[in-house]
């Protein structure tokens, strides 16, 4: 029971990372047509922005190590340590979820500008064109970061308080043994506000709902003197700092590295298209659906069965869920369904 | 006097005796002549009359084993201006017996070009050709993933290009895949075994349940195999073996299987990056808090590095594994060596610098000894060559596959460091005479000296 549990809470941490980027593809393409290989690089810069602060915060001066006599040693001491003592060090400390409130700007310019200057340009285009101009985008951004930061992947860790593991078997009344790292609980709870708020915003706002209609029947919402156009640029900054906020959060589990985005932006392709292209809620259940099912297929029990099935559910769930329901789980009628 | 046919096949008294004068003195003709002709003989990228001598330093730069790939070409770099005379000569000094003279090799400046293996086996071959046949190399080194040496390795073997491995762990790299031009100063995954035994049956006993994580490619499956074969014969139970991709970053889908497994025992055989992050998430996960079957969990990192402890931080301290070499050993050859690495990069080499600055001045000090470049003398000076002063005592080149056989360190993360590179507290000296084993018991063929 505990192991199933265990894997069950491994599956949402991975499935709150599936459903956050497959929830701004599915906006991007919901609302402008647009089919963006690009939002996995989205993932990469936000999970860089988090490393950036971090780097900015730790700017630092070199000190000699009197404790090395052999050579002339050099340590690096934080300017923020040097003039604020432990307030600095706390500051320090607390870099990745401080670097939200640096994400969110730096991720909302970068969505307009890719709309303004790039996708825009490819509204009326062949799915194939957008494909590969998003795609050749998303290889300049890496090579962009690539080049600033280098190859190798960064550590960048949680805030100290948050670094150990949660006794849930405790706070549960389960076994006293089950533990989950704390900060994949708040990478959950994260995931699960933000996917909260989108649909919030999306539901009880006005501008939500003419976006809604606008997804719904473009050329009437039109008709009637709304500029969709201005609120699908604003949604499509909306979609970039959602999958923006996933990368820097998702730093401390996995140390960013110019290339995470194409990892994840294949996984979260194949999300959509299990959830159903253009719906929002097949993009959020079928990001905790896999997430799950990768993790359950991970168990040993499982393994020995069927051997090295963790490497490949999700791609066995895709090609079972196109064969069956071509328009995915929750996918409307019609779309890309041939 | 008659003029003599020229097609006469008489033999005189005299001819005899020229000929037989000139075939004692042939004989016995002091061993530079010969030498030199085998300086003229012809062989791949012979430097012939230039002035320098072009080495290739082939590491990994980018990769999960990218820290050790940029701490190995440090060294490089350092090795080669301590063979140009320039330097305060770092180990130089202490080599025993040294035929360097600090004026290049043989006379020749010693240059060197760079490539990235991205710890990938293509890449590296790709890069270490480009270097044979563009940049002209005579000896090429590099490693940190055995993949990447065993692949190159009979690249060498292939084009009689010396390959002074660097960083490579695996049996395999001296065993079922040696190679006549391969040379592996570094220790094996055999020797982490032999040396580790007796440690964890004095730390840990012979009842434990051992649960391992392996990166999926010949130097994890090689560990794996040694280190269950070790602790087996201590009496341990192995509950499961599994294989991981290189470079995984995120094990939580492997590692949360272990939680319930009835292990006790988690033995990491990750390298690098994989090893930071795997370890560092198994602490996360509440594993080394764990009491299972009345025991205090353990985990295990067979080959460690202290580039390896800079990056996971606390969660090593008190975890065994074994290393090459620490920067803390007293003697004058690593001390000499440290003084002059600190001094040019300010923190003290890796076990994978140390290991390719000493490859470097291997090859150069056998160039030295057979007074020629030519590939198949070289390999001969080297092959039984007893050396020290190069930081493990006294060290022997086994002729029969090529493995460094030294002196083995069992460390642990030290729990009280007193600097910031005091990582690791090395917990015993284990002499070579307990690491050795019988070269002919990983199979496979050096290949002939001429290719």
């Amino acid at each position: 029971m505990d192991a199933l549990f265990i894997q069950l809470l491994n599956g949402l941490d991975k499935g709150g990372a599936y459903a956050l980027i497959a929830l701004g593809l599915t906006l991007t393409f919901g609302t402008l047509g647009v089919v963006n290989f690009a939002h996995g690089a989205i993932f990469m810069i936000g999970a860089f922005c988090a490393v950036s602060f971090q780097q900015i915060l730790t700017i630092s001066k070199k000190v000699k190590d009197e404790s090395i006599t052999f050579f002339d040693a050099f340590k690096d001491q934080p300017y923020l340590e040097i003039w604020w003592g432990d307030t600095g060090r706390a500051i320090i400390d607390y870099a990745v979820p401080l670097s939200i409130l640096f994400a969110i700007p730096v991720m909302l310019l970068i969505g307009f500008a890719m709309e303004r200057g790039l996708i825009r340009h490819f509204y009326k285009r062949t799915h194939a064109e957008q494909i590969l101009v998003t795609f050749g985008l998303a290889i300049i951004l890496q090579e962009v970061v690539r080049s600033i930061f280098g190859a190798n992947p960064i550590p960048t860790s949680a805030p100290d308080i948050v670094a150990g593991s949660a006794p849930i078997g405790v706070l549960l009344g389960m076994s006293p043994d089950l533990v989950y790292p704390w900060w994949r609980l708040i990478y959950f709870a994260f995931s699960m506000s933000i996917i909260g708020g989108v649909f919030a915003f999306l539901k009880y706002t006005t501008f939500g709902m003419v976006v809604r209609a606008g997804m719904h029947d473009r050329d009437t919402v039109g008709l009637l003197g709304i500029n969709i156009q201005r609120r699908f640029t604003i949604v499509f900054g909306l979609a970039t700092v959602v999958a923006g906020l996933a990368g820097a959060m998702y730093a401390p589990i996995l140390s960013p590295d110019y290339h995470m985005g194409m990892d994840f932006l294949i996984l979260s392709f194949v999300v959509v298209v299990v959830g159903g292209m253009g719906s929002l809620e097949g993009a959020v259940a079928a990001g905790f659906l896999l997430g799950i099912m990768q993790s359950f297929a991970s168990m040993n029990e499982i393994k020995s069965i069927i051997p090295g099935i963790d490497q490949i559910i999700i791609y066995l769930i895709a090609v079972v869920i196109i064969l069956v329901r071509p328009r995915g789980l929750m996918g409307k009628r019609g779309v890309m369904e041939d | 006097m008659s003029k003599k046919d020229s097609n006469s096949t008489d033999i005189s008294r005299r001819s005899v005796l020229k000929g037989g004068t000139a075939l004692a003195a042939a004989s016995t003709m002091p061993m530079f002549f010969i030498k030199d002709a085998w300086a003229a003989k012809n062989f791949r990228n012979n430097p012939g009359n230039s002035k320098t001598v072009t080495l290739g330093f082939n590491v990994p730069q980018t990769g999960a084993y990218a820290d050790e790939g940029a701490d190995e070409l440090r060294a490089f770099k350092l090795a080669v201006k301590h063979l140009n005379g320039e330097g305060d000569g770092g180990m130089m000094n202490t080599m025993k017996p040294l035929h360097l003279k600090g004026n290049g090799i043989l006379g020749k400046k010693v240059v060197y070009v760079t490539g990235d293996t991205q710890t990938k086996s293509d890449a590296a071959r790709a890069s270490a050709k480009r270097m044979i046949e563009k940049d002209g190399v005579l000896m090429f080194s590099g490693g940190s993933s055995s993949g990447v040496a065993v692949a190159v390795q009979s690249l060498a073997q292939e084009m009689g290009v010396i390959f002074m491995a660097g960083l490579t762990h695996s049996n395999d790299t001296t065993g079922k895949d040696k190679r006549r031009y391969g040379f592996r100063h570094f220790f094996n995954a055999k020797m982490s075994g032999a040396a580790l035994g007796p440690v964890l049956k004095q730390e840990m006993g012979t009842d434990r349940n051992a649960y391992h994580l392996t990166s999926d490619y010949t130097w994890g499956w090689t560990q794996e195999q040694s280190i269950k074969e070790t602790t087996e014969a201590l009496g341990w139970h192995t509950v499961k073996t599994v294989k991981t991709p290189v470079g995984a970053g995120d094990f939580s889908q492997y590692i949360t299987p272990i939680l319930n497994s009835g292990a006790d025992t988690l033995i990491l055989n990750h390298y690098g990056k994989d090893m930071v992050n795997s370890l560092t998430q198994s602490v996360q996960f509440g594993l080394r808090d764990k009491i299972v079957n009345g025991k205090q969990f353990e985990i295990i990192v067979p080959l460690y590095s202290r580039l390896m402890a800079q990056g996971a931080g606390d969660n090593l301290k008190g975890i065994l594994g074994t290393t090459n070499w620490n920067w803390a050993l007293k003697d004058a050859g690593s001390q000499a060596f440290v003084k002059s690495f600190g001094n040019a990069y300010g923190f003290p080499p890796s076990q994978a610098a140390h290991t390719c600055y000493v490859q470097t001045l291997l090859y150069a000090n056998a160039c030295e000894m057979a007074g020629s470049f030519y590939p198949p003398e070289v390999i001969k000076q080297l092959e039984g060559f007893k050396f020290d002063g190069m930081g493990n005592g006294a060290t022997e080149y086994r002729a029969e596959d090529h493995q460094c056989f030294k002196d083995v360190l069992v460390v642990r993360g030290n729990q009280n460091p007193t600097s910031q590179f005091d990582l690791l507290e090395i917990v015993k000296e284990v002499p070579r005479a307990d690491v050795e084993y019988d070269a002919s018991i990983f199979g496979g063929e050096l290949g002939p000296y001429e290719v």
